[in-house]
C-alpha cells in the first residue's frame, strides 16, 4: 500500500468510512471457525452476558481493543441479537484500524496462530450438535445450552436470514414436513437463492424423491433452483427422475441426450445416439436427433476409408491436399463441403458421395450448390462450377441458372481466384458486371473483362 | 465534437474508495493465512485482481509464487495453498481432487479457500462430500464492484444473466443487495427508487431488507446520488441484440473489451506485438471519440492528427530557451497523444477493414428493417443465406433472435426451417440451444397468440381469482410476448426523420444506432425519470409483461443537493451494452443529469448468445 500513515489515520477514521462493514466480517477469520462453532452452542449463555463480560474473557496481553473485538467477533457470531450485530459491525472498521500494522509482531493473524484446526468438521447442518467443537473454547467454560433441545431455537425466518449471512446454522430441527415446507418458503420470500439451494440441499437429504418432488411441483422457483443445483453438480439420474416425475418429457429427452457431449469415443458416442432416438422429443426434434446419428455414422465410416486412402498414398486429391482435420463430429454442411472436394464424382451408392448426403439429409438445392460450388472452385475445378449451373431442360437444350444470387456466387469466385474466362463460359453478363466490382482498378482483370463486355461474339444470357 | 457537459452538471462521486477497500480487504484475508504461500487464481478473477492489486501488494503479504486454477495437478511445493475463486461447484472438485491427492500421498499443507463475491452452500457441500471440509478453511472476498471507470461499475459476474434469465436461478440477488447496501452506506441513502423486472424487484426488496436490519447505518446521511434506477435485462432484449455503432460499443463487439481494456492485435498497433490498452476517461483521445457515431471517428481522429502535428510544428522557430520548455513540458504530452491518436486510428483501420468484408452496410439495413417492421420476408432471407453460408454461428443466432423478438416469435414454417438449417450448417448438438433460447423467450415459434388471451380470458372468469391467477402463470410462461411492435409505437422508438439524420449533431438517443432507432431501456429510463415514476405508462408496462413488476418508491428527503438530484444510478441486472451507456451518456447531457452505471457485466449481443449456447465454441 502506497498511502502514507496520516493518510490511512483519515481514511479509517473519517466519518464517511466509518459505516462501512465488511461483508460480514465474522466469517473472514477462517481460523476462528471452530471457536465460532463451539460459541453458537454457547448461544443462550452468552446471550445473556453482556459485552463486559465478553471482555474479560481475554487470553493473552495483547491491547485490549483488538482482544475484545476479537472476542466480540467470536461472540457475534452466536447470536441473533441485533443491538449485537450492529454494535459489532459498527465496531470492526474502526477497531481494525487500530490493529498493528501486519510486518509488526502484533499481526492480526498471530492472534489466532498456534491454535489447531479440529481434525474432522462437521456439515452444515450438524455443527451445533457436533462434540469436537467443544473444545475450542474451553475458557469460556462448558455451555448451558448446550444439553438442551434446539427444537424452540430459531424460527424458519430467522434460521433463513442466518443462512443468508453466510452463518453455520442448523436445520435439523425441522423434521416435520411441515416444518421444512415452512423453511423453504421462508427462504423463497427472501428471494436469495443461495439459501434457497441450501434449504433445498438440507430437503432431498430428509425427504423421498417423491414427497419432494411432489412439494416442489407447485413451488416453482424452488423446482427451478434444484433443477439448476442438479445440473451443476451432475446428479443426473435424479434430473432425470424429476423431470420424469413432473412429465416434461421434452426435458426429459434433451438432458439425455446432453450426455454426449461428454463422450469422446465416436463409436460410442454413436450407440449413445442411438438410444437417444427412441425418446419423447417432438416430431421434428425427432428428424433431428436421427439425423444426428446418421451423420456419425457416415462420418466414421467415411473417416475410417479416407484415411486410409490418405495413408496409401494412391489418391491425387488426397496426395495434393492433405485433410487438415478428421471429418468426425463435423456439421451437415461442412461433411458436405468434405465430400464436394473429396469424393465429388463418386456414384450416388457410396455413403461419401455428395449426391447421397444430398438426399439422405433431404439437403436444399440452393444450399447444395452454394457448399459444391465452393468446395469445387476452391479446388479450382472450373469445369464443374459451370457444370453446376448449367441445366437440360425438357427438350435438351442447356441453360444457365444458379438458385443463389450471383453476387454470391461471384463473391465465392473472386476469393478462389477463378479466371475471368469462367464467368465468360458462363455467358453471365451480370456476374462479370459485378466481378468487374471486385477486381483492382485499373488491372489487368479489369481490362480483360471491359474487353469481354464489350465482344460482340458473347451472346450474354442476360 | 465530443459534447462537452454542461457547466451545471453535478460532479460524480469518487469511487476508487471501492478499489481501496477490496485491496485491504483482500490484504486482511491473505493475513489470515500468515507465512509463504501460493496462491491460485481463477482466471475469471485475474483481470478485475489486476485492476485493485498488483504482484508486489501480493508479493507483501507472502504470496510466493502465482499459478492459475485449471484442471491440472497443481505443482506447487509450498506449504500453504491459498485458491482465489469464483463460488463454482467445478472449482470445488478441483481442489478437492488436489487435497485428496496430497492425502493419498501423506502429505499436509494448509488450503485456505477465498471465494469471490460470496461462497455458496452448494460449493461447501461439495467439498463435504468428496471428504476436505475441514481440511479447506473458507473465506469471502466481498468484492463485487469493480469501478471500470468515473461512472461504470462493474460486478464482472456475466454468469449473472444465464444462472438468472435462463436457469432461474436467483444466487446473485443477495450478491447484488450486499452491493447496493455498500453503496448506500458510502454515498447516502438514494432518496428516489424505481425498477421494473421481476429481479429488480426482489433484488430490490432484499436490498431494503438489509437497509433494515443494520437500521441507522445510512439514516442521517446526506444523499450524493439521488435516484436509483434498476432494470432487468429481459425487458428490453432487442437493444443488447443489435449491432453496435458508437465507437466504444464497436470496439467491444470487434474486439472484445474485457474488464476495462482490449487487446489491440498486430493489426492495431502496426507492429508485430499486441497491446493491452485501457479504455476508460483517462485516455484523453478515446475519451473524445468513445460515444460517437463511427462515420464521425475517423474526421475527429484526421483533425486530431493535424493538430498535433501543428503543434510539433512549432518547434521550428523556437530559440533553445523555448525549446527547453517545449520539451520539458509539452512533449510527453504530445507523445502520448501521439501514441493513443495512431493507435485508434489504427483500431478504426482494422475495424473498416473487418466490417467491409463482412457486408457490414447490408447486416445493418436488415436489422433497421427488422426494428422498423418491412421486407420481413426479405430480412429471413437474408437470415438464412447467413446461416447457408455458415458464416459465424453466433451471428446467425443473433439475427433468429432480434427477428423472432422483434416479430413476436417466428411463423411455424420459418422456425422449423431455418432452425433445420442452423443445425445443419453448425451442428445438430445445437438442438440444446435452441431450447435455452424458446425456454429464455430470445427465439420463440409464434404462438396463435390472440385465442391464447381469449381462452385466458373466459378462464379467468370461470374459475376464482386465485386459481385463474395461477392459470394465467401457467400461460404466461408459455406465451410471454414481446410486443416490440406495440411498445415501440407507443413510446415512439423509431424517429420520424424528414431527409437525412445528422449523426453529427444527435437529437436523441437514436443515434446511437445511426438515428434507426431509441433503446427501448434508455426510453423507459427517460420516461421514467421525466414523470418522476410510472404514471402513464401502464399501457406499457403492460405490454412489457411487467404489470406487478414496475415500481417506485420515493423518501422525502430534504438533505438531499439540488444537485445530488440530477445523479442517478442506472443498475442494469442481466448486463448492459456500451451503445446504451453512451445513449443514457447523451440524454445527461441534454437534461443536466449525469449517470452512473452499475452493470452485472458489460454485455452485447455474442456476449448473450453465447450465455445461451450449450454448445462451447
Amino acid at each position: 500500500m502506497n498511502r502514507t500513515k496520516g493518510d490511512e489515520e483519515e481514511y479509517w477514521n473519517s466519518s464517511k468510512f466509518k459505516a462501512f462493514t465488511f461483508d460480514d466480517e465474522d466469517d473472514e477469520l477462517s481460523q476462528l471457525k471452530e471457536s465460532k462453532r463451539a460459541v453458537n452452542s454457547l448461544r443462550d449463555f452468552v446471550d445473556d452476558d453482556d459485552e463486559d463480560d465478553l471482555e474479560r474473557v481475554s487470553w493473552t496481553g495483547e491491547p485490549v481493543g483488538s482482544i475484545s473485538w476479537s472476542i466480540k467477533e467470536t461472540a457475534g457470531n452466536s447470536g441473533s441479537s441485533h443491538e449485537r450485530e450492529q454494535l459489532k459491525n459498527r465496531n470492526s472498521f474502526s477497531t481494525y484500524a487500530q490493529l498493528p500494522k501486519p510486518a509488526s509482531t502484533y499481526s492480526l493473524s498471530s492472534f489466532f496462530r498456534g491454535r489447531t484446526r479440529p481434525g474432522s468438521f462437521q456439515s452444515l447442518s450438524d455443527a451445533l450438535s457436533d462434540t469436537p467443537a467443544k473444545s475450542y473454547a474451553p475458557e469460556l467454560g462448558r455451555p448451558k445450552g448446550e444439553y438442551r433441545d434446539y427444537s424452540n431455537d430459531w424460527s424458519p425466518s430467522d434460521t433463513v436470514r442466518r443462512l443468508r449471512k453466510g452463518k453455520v446454522c442448523s436445520l435439523e430441527r425441522f423434521r416435520s414436513l411441515q416444518d421444512k415446507i415452512q423453511l423453504l418458503e421462508e427462504a423463497v420470500s427472501m428471494h436469495d437463492g443461495n439459501v434457497i439451494t441450501a434449504v433445498l440441499i438440507f430437503l432431498k437429504r430428509t425427504l423421498s424423491k417423491e414427497i419432494l418432488f411432489r412439494e416442489l411441483e407447485v413451488r416453482q422457483v424452488a423446482l427451478r433452483h434444484l433443477i439448476h443445483f442438479l445440473k451443476e453438480i451432475g446428479d443426473q439420474k435424479l434430473l432425470l427422475d424429476l423431470f420424469r416425475f413432473l412429465d416434461r418429457t421434452e426435458e426429459l429427452a434433451l438432458s439425455h441426450y446432453r450426455e454426449h457431449l461428454n463422450i469422446q469415443d465416436p463409436e460410442k458416442r454413436k450407440e449413445f445416439l442411438k438410444t437417444c432416438i427412441g425418446l419423447p422429443f417432438s416430431a421434428e426434434d425427432s428428424a433431428h436427433i436421427q439425423d444426428h446419428y446418421t451423420l456419425l455414422e457416415r462420418q466414421i465410416i467415411i473417416e475410417a476409408n479416407d484415411r486410409h486412402l490418405e495413408l496409401a498414398g494412391q489418391t491425387e486429391v488426397f496426395r495434393k491436399h492433405p485433410r487438415k482435420a478428421s471429418i468426425l463430429n463435423m456439421p451437415l454442411v461442412t461433411t458436405l463441403f468434405y465430400s464436394c472436394f473429396y469424393h465429388y464424382t463418386e456414384a450416388e451408392g457410396t455413403f461419401s458421395s455428395p449426391v447421397n448426403l444430398k438426399k439422405t439429409f433431404k439437403i436444399p438445392d440452393k444450399q447444395y450448390v452454394l457448399t459444391a460450388l465452393a468446395a469445387r472452385a476452391k479446388l479450382r475445378a472450373w469445369h464443374d462450377v459451370d457444370a453446376l449451373f448449367t441445366t437440360k431442360n425438357w427438350l435438351g437444350y442447356t441453360k444457365k441458372r444458379a438458385p443463389i444470387g450471383f453476387h454470391r456466387v461471384v463473391e465465392i469466385l473472386h476469393k478462389n481466384s477463378a479466371p475471368v474466362q469462367t464467368c465468360r463460359d458462363l455467358k453471365d453478363r451480370q456476374q462479370l458486371l459485378a466481378y468487374r466490382s471486385k477486381v483492382d482498378k485499373g488491372s489487368a482483370e479489369e481490362e480483360k473483362i471491359d474487353a469481354l463486355l464489350n465482344s460482340s461474339q458473347i451472346r450474354w444470357k442476360n | 465534437m465530443a459534447f462537452p457537459h454542461r457547466p451545471d452538471a453535478p460532479e460524480l462521486p469518487d469511487f476508487s474508495m471501492l478499489k481501496r477497500l477490496a485491496r485491504d480487504q483482500l490484504i486482511y484475508l491473505l493475513e489470515q493465512l500468515p507465512g509463504k504461500k501460493d496462491l491460485f487464481i481463477e482466471a475469471d478473477l485475474m483481470s478485475p485482481l489486476d485492476r485493485i492489486a498488483n504482484v508486489s501488494i501480493l508479493k507483501q503479504h507472502e504470496v510466493d509464487k502465482l499459478y492459475k486454477v485449471e484442471n491440472k495437478p497443481a505443482l506447487s511445493s509450498s506449504e500453504q495453498l491459498c485458491f482465489l475463486v469464483r463460488p463454482r461447484i467445478k472449482n470445488m472438485r478441483y481442489i478437492a481432487s488436489l487435497v485428496n491427492a496430497d492425502k493419498m500421498a501423506g502429505r499436509t499443507r494448509k488450503y485456505k479457500v477465498i471465494f469471490s463475491p460470496q461462497k455458496f452452500y452448494a460449493c461447501e457441500m461439495v467439498l463435504e462430500e468428496e471428504g476436505v471440509y475441514g481440511d479447506v478453511s473458507c473465506d469471502e472476498w466481498a468484492f463485487s464492484l469493480l469501478p471500470l471507470d468515473v461512472d461504470l461499475l462493474s460486478m464482472e459476474l456475466p454468469e449473472f444473466f444465464r444462472d438468472y434469465f435462463l436457469e432461474g436461478d436467483q444466487r446473485w440477488i443477495n450478491t447484488l443487495a450486499q452491493a447496493l447496501h455498500l453503496l448506500s452506506t458510502l454515498y447516502g441513502p438514494f432518496p428516489n427508487c424505481y425498477g421494473i423486472g421481476r429481479c429488480a424487484k426482489m433484488s430490490y426488496e432484499l436490498w431494503k431488507r438489509l437497509e433494515e436490519e443494520e437500521d441507522g447505518e445510512t439514516k442521517g446521511r446526506r444523499p450524493e446520488i439521488g435516484h436509483i434506477f434498476l432494470l432487468d435485462r429481459d425487458v428490453d432484449f432487442v437493444t443488447a441484440l443489435c449491432s453496435q455503432v458508437v465507437y466504444e460499443g464497436l470496439v467491444d463487439d470487434t474486439f472484445r473489451i474485457k474488464c476495462g481494456s482490449v487487446d489491440f492485435g498486430p493489426e492495431v498497433t502496426s507492429s508485430d506485438k499486441s497491446l493491452k490498452v485501457l479504455l476508460n476517461a483517462e485516455d484523453k483521445v478515446f475519451n473524445e471519440i468513445r460515444n460517437e457515431h463511427f462515420s464521425n471517428v475517423f474526421g475527429f481522429l484526421s483533425q486530431k492528427a493535424r493538430n498535433l502535428q501543428a503543434q510539433y510544428d512549432r518547434r521550428r522557430g523556437m530559440d533553445i530557451k523555448q525549446m527547453k520548455n517545449f520539451v520539458s513540458q509539452e512533449l510527453k504530452g504530445l507523445k502520448q497523444e501521439h501514441r493513443l491518436l495512431s493507435l485508434h486510428i489504427g483500431a478504426c483501420e482494422s475495424i473498416m477493414k473487418k466490417k467491409t468484408k463482412q457486408d457490414f452496410q447490408e447486416l445493418i439495413k436488415t436489422e433497421h428493417a427488422l426494428l422498423e417492421g418491412f421486407n420481413i420476408r426479405e430480412s429471413t432471407n437474408y437470415i438464412e443465406e447467413h446461416i447457408d453460408r455458415q458464416v459465424s454461428p453466433i451471428e446467425s443466432l443473433r439475427l433468429m433472435c432480434l427477428l423472432s423478438i422483434t416479430e413476436n416469435g417466428l411463423i411455424p414454417k420459418d422456425y422449423r426451417s431455418l432452425k433445420t438449417q442452423y443445425l445443419q450448417s453448425y451442428g445438430p448438438e445445437h438442438l440444446l440451444t435452441f431450447f435455452n433460447l424458446r425456454r429464455a423467450g430470445l427465439l420463440t415459434e409464434q404462438a396463435p397468440g390472440d385465442t391464447l388471451t381469449a381462452v385466458e380470458s373466459k378462464v379467468s372468469k370461470l374459475v376464482t381469482d386465485k386459481a385463474a391467477g395461477k392459470i394465467t402463470d401457467a400461460f404466461s410462461s408459455l406465451a410471454k410476448r414481446s410486443n416490440f411492435r406495440a411498445i415501440s409505437k407507443k413510446l415512439n422508438l423509431i424517429p420520424r426523420v424528414d431527409g437525412e439524420y445528422d449523426l453529427k449533431v444527435p437529437r436523441d438517443m437514436a443515434y446511437v444506432f445511426s438515428g434507426a432507432y431509441v433503446p427501448l431501456s434508455c426510453r423507459i429510463i427517460e420516461q421514467v425519470l421525466e414523470r418522476r415514476g410510472w404514471q402513464g405508462l401502464d399501457e406499457v408496462v403492460r405490454l412489457l409483461n411487467c404489470s406487478e413488476l414496475a415500481f417506485t418508491d420515493m423518501t422525502k428527503d430534504d438533505k438531499a443537493s439540488s444537485e445530488s438530484l440530477r445523479l442517478i444510478l442506472v443498475v442494469f441486472l442481466g448486463g448492459c451494452t456500451f451503445s446504451e451507456i453512451s445513449a443514457l451518456r447523451f440524454l445527461g447531457r441534454e437534461k443536466g443529469y449525469r449517470f452512473i452505471f452499475l452493470t452485472t457485466a458489460v454485455t452485447n449481443s455474442a456476449r448473450l448468445m453465447e450465455a445461451m449456447s450449450e454448445v462451447k465454441a
